[in-house]
């Protein structure tokens, strides 16, 4: 399959359905790599046209903002939303609740209108339209829990798509104690993903594994990139990532379907 | 006019006197912050009846939420006998509403007596999660002094109310039951009409009317005891939740206020037009001190009953950081408190020098005197604290904005973030990477 840029699909003179926007994590992270591929997978393989911004993404400048840096999130901001009506950017899908949050609630005030939706809600519209087609297959019957990401859940108020999509896939879905809007945070949000804890006792992602751990589920599914580097950290850190993988919704539909490509 | 009627308006007007001073002051010191931005609060007043008039937050933790309702439900009802007792104080007269509204009377007074049976158990068992059941979250440093002390002063208060009550309606049943013919029969009371013969039936006249009007002045003592006590009391929500929430913005959750003047400076440095003339305000830069806090962040500071659910699903507080929400809403009320005090002392001189405040105030301290670095640092913005509050606080707002000052205004903040400023940058990403940023698809192509 090939992922076409916004810039390609411009020579053409071509506007696609959607744009992808990856995200740091998406682009850099080998864990969260392999959930942008995921996802471009399945948009491909149901016939979603979709460019992504290539080498012309930028960080939205969440982290900066809620560190405190508003200088460096304008200039990130301001800059994107120039690429952004430079290709005549309508709507957005991404991967990462954070950008989805800050290009639907804090875009709009330096002027940029934006149709951002989270690729669980993408892909539950999707399912619903009947574009996508979800089968069990290799999770028919898992256990498997939801870990609630802080800006889909609690801050956007989103609990339900990402657990519809996982229903789809017929798996045994178990809650943790503390869920929907009262899940705990995996300890990332805030930029404290790209600092070391203040001083504790414990470390939130370990919490939050043990938590799951508790469940007995196989899988931990997750919505954001974030949650998924943490929580892979807080179950090595309970010796327990062999027996329990962290995935990302988007890669247990793709792993569903029957993708050669 | 007798000596209970002169009395008792001398006690009015002392306190109606004190109460103007006292919640004057309180609004003084709210309006030491600045203006927010134009209210966007179209949903305010359902959302005032909904959280704050049907306690709808409270049910999120199912016990307390029955047993707080049992007292505000008593609280609002037996604001009728305070009514009574007042004109009947400035008129000398007893139980004037038994007179003109007949049989509804006795159905009053029977439903405050119910209710005040529930909300004295209701009491009770605040009174043992606080100090015998030792509930975590009711218990934690952050209580330690004063603030536990508030927290029992009320409800023994509330106990002082209830006990009051009873002696004045238990005292006036005996008085019926046992001299007919010279008491004006009030009707069947739920509760004293057996209690209070069956508790004071064998004493004599003399000393019923006495527990009678013991349990008169009681009840207005502590009622007058308690407004004039509200303003120092983190008791203040049973008012103040009601304008906090009707004040609350609609704005969603996920929105950061945005800085104007560096939108502008941004965009003026990028070539972009600005659509609109960008507003100044004090906390351009993040906020230090009251002053620079919105009027409403200050109100719900008073909001604030330090029940500490925010507290209890801190995820920062959970694994044992510093941080806790609900110190920093005692923490910008005590300081409100602070720089009101000093405002009323004649001998306080301000400092001088550089002040960012509307009033030039400055006694060489700031929030950071009751705020340490690692608490604000601790915070992941996932909103629990939000969600979690009952009155629709936000400590994360204010959280953020001393964050903003930290490293907008000090330039500093936590080391770790200065990579990762430099990365952002120069590199549009949180790191400095070599890889490039479609590396990704290149197993896919």
């Amino acid at each position: 399959m090939q992922v076409k840029t916004m810039a390609e699909f411009a020579a053409e003179g071509r506007q696609p359905e959607v744009l992808f926007w990856v995200g740091c994590l998406g682009s850099y992270d080998a864990r969260a790599q392999r959930v942008s591929q995921a996802f471009a997978q399945i948009l491909n393989a149901i016939g979603i046209e979709f460019a992504i911004l290539g080498k012309e993404e930028s960080c939205t400048g969440d982290p900066a903002r809620r560190a405190g840096n508003e200088f460096i999130f304008q200039m990130l901001a301001n800059q994107n939303i120039q690429t952004f009506n430079n290709y005549g950017i309508k709507k957005i899908v991404t991967t990462c609740p954070h950008c989805f949050n800050i290009f639907k609630n804090e875009y709009p005030d330096l002027g940029a209108q934006i149709d951002v939706i989270h690729h669980t809600q993408f892909l539950n519209q999707l399912l619903k339209e009947g574009r996508l087609k979800i089968e069990g297959g290799v999770f028919n019957g898992q256990k498997i829990t939801y870990h609630d990401s802080c800006y889909m859940g609690r801050v956007n108020g989103e609990y339900e798509a990402p657990r519809e999509l996982i229903q789809a896939l017929d798996v045994d879905l178990v809650e943790m104690g503390r869920n929907r809007s009262n899940g705990l945070c995996c300890g990332a949000g805030g930029a404290q993903m790209f600092k070391e804890d203040e001083p504790g006792e414990k470390r939130i992602n370990t919490e939050r594994a043990e938590e799951a751990i508790g469940t007995g589920a196989s899988i931990v599914a997750v919505n954001c990139s974030f949650c998924n580097v943490m929580m892979t950290d807080g179950m090595k850190a309970k010796e327990k990532q062999d027996e329990i993988k962290i995935m990302d919704i988007a890669e247990m539909i793709r792993d569903s379907m029957n993708i050669n490509d | 006019m007798n000596i209970s009627q002169i009395l008792f308006l001398i006690v009015l007007v002392i306190v109606f006197k004190e109460a103007v001073k006292r919640y004057g002051r309180l609004f003084r010191n709210i309006n030491l912050g600045r203006d927010d931005e134009p209210i966007n609060n179209k949903g305010g007043f359902r959302r005032m009846m909904l959280i704050a008039f049907g306690q709808q937050k409270m049910f999120k933790r199912p016990i307390p939420a029955v047993l707080h309702l049992f007292i505000y439900i008593a609280f609002v009802i037996t604001q009728f006998d305070l009514l009574e007792q007042i004109i009947d104080g400035i008129f000398g007269t007893h139980r004037i509403l038994s007179h003109i509204l007949g049989g509804f009377y006795p159905f009053m007074i029977s439903f405050i007596e119910i209710l005040s049976v529930f909300a004295f158990i209701a009491t009770i068992a605040f009174l043992s999660r606080r100090n015998l059941l030792k509930v975590p979250r009711l218990n934690s440093k952050d209580l330690i002094g004063w603030a536990k002390l508030d927290a029992n002063l009320i409800l023994i208060g509330e106990i002082l109310l209830i006990i009051g009550i009873f002696c004045l309606n238990g005292a006036d049943k005996a008085l019926e039951s046992n001299l007919p013919e010279k008491y004006h029969p009030t009707g069947f009371f739920a509760i004293t009409s057996w209690l209070g013969p069956a508790l004071f039936g064998s004493l004599p006249e003399y000393y019923l009317n006495l527990i009678s009007g013991f349990g008169w002045w009681l009840h207005l003592a502590v009622v007058f005891g308690f407004i004039l006590y509200l303003p120092t009391s983190k008791h203040m929500h049973i008012l103040l939740a009601f304008p906090n929430t009707y004040l609350s913005s609609d704005n969603p959750r996920g929105r950061m206020p945005n800085i104007e003047s560096i939108e502008a400076e941004v965009k003026s440095a990028l070539g972009i037009e600005m659509n609109h003339t960008p507003k100044e305000t004090i906390a351009d830069f993040g906020v230090h001190d009251i002053f620079q806090l919105t009027r409403k962040n200050l109100l719900e500071a008073y909001s604030c009953t330090e029940c500490g659910r925010c507290t209890a699903v801190c995820p920062a507080n959970l694994t044992g950081k510093k941080l806790s929400p609900r110190k920093i809403m005692m923490d910008v009320r005590d300081r409100m408190e602070e720089v009101g005090r000093k405002l009323d002392d004649p001998d306080f001189k301000s400092l001088g020098g550089d002040v960012d405040n509307k009033i030039g105030f400055n006694d060489g301290k700031d929030l950071f005197s009751y705020i340490e670095k690692e608490e604000i640092r601790a915070c992941t913005s996932c909103n629990a604290c939000v969600e979690a509050c009952p009155v629709l606080i936000s400590p994360l707002e204010i959280i953020l904005q001393l964050r903003r000052y930290e490293v907008l205004t000090e330039s500093s903040g936590p080391p770790d973030w200065i990579p990762m400023y430099n990365a952002l940058e120069n590199n549009g990403s949180p790191w400095q990477m070599t890889i490039e940023r479609d590396d990704w698809i290149k197993e896919l192509n």
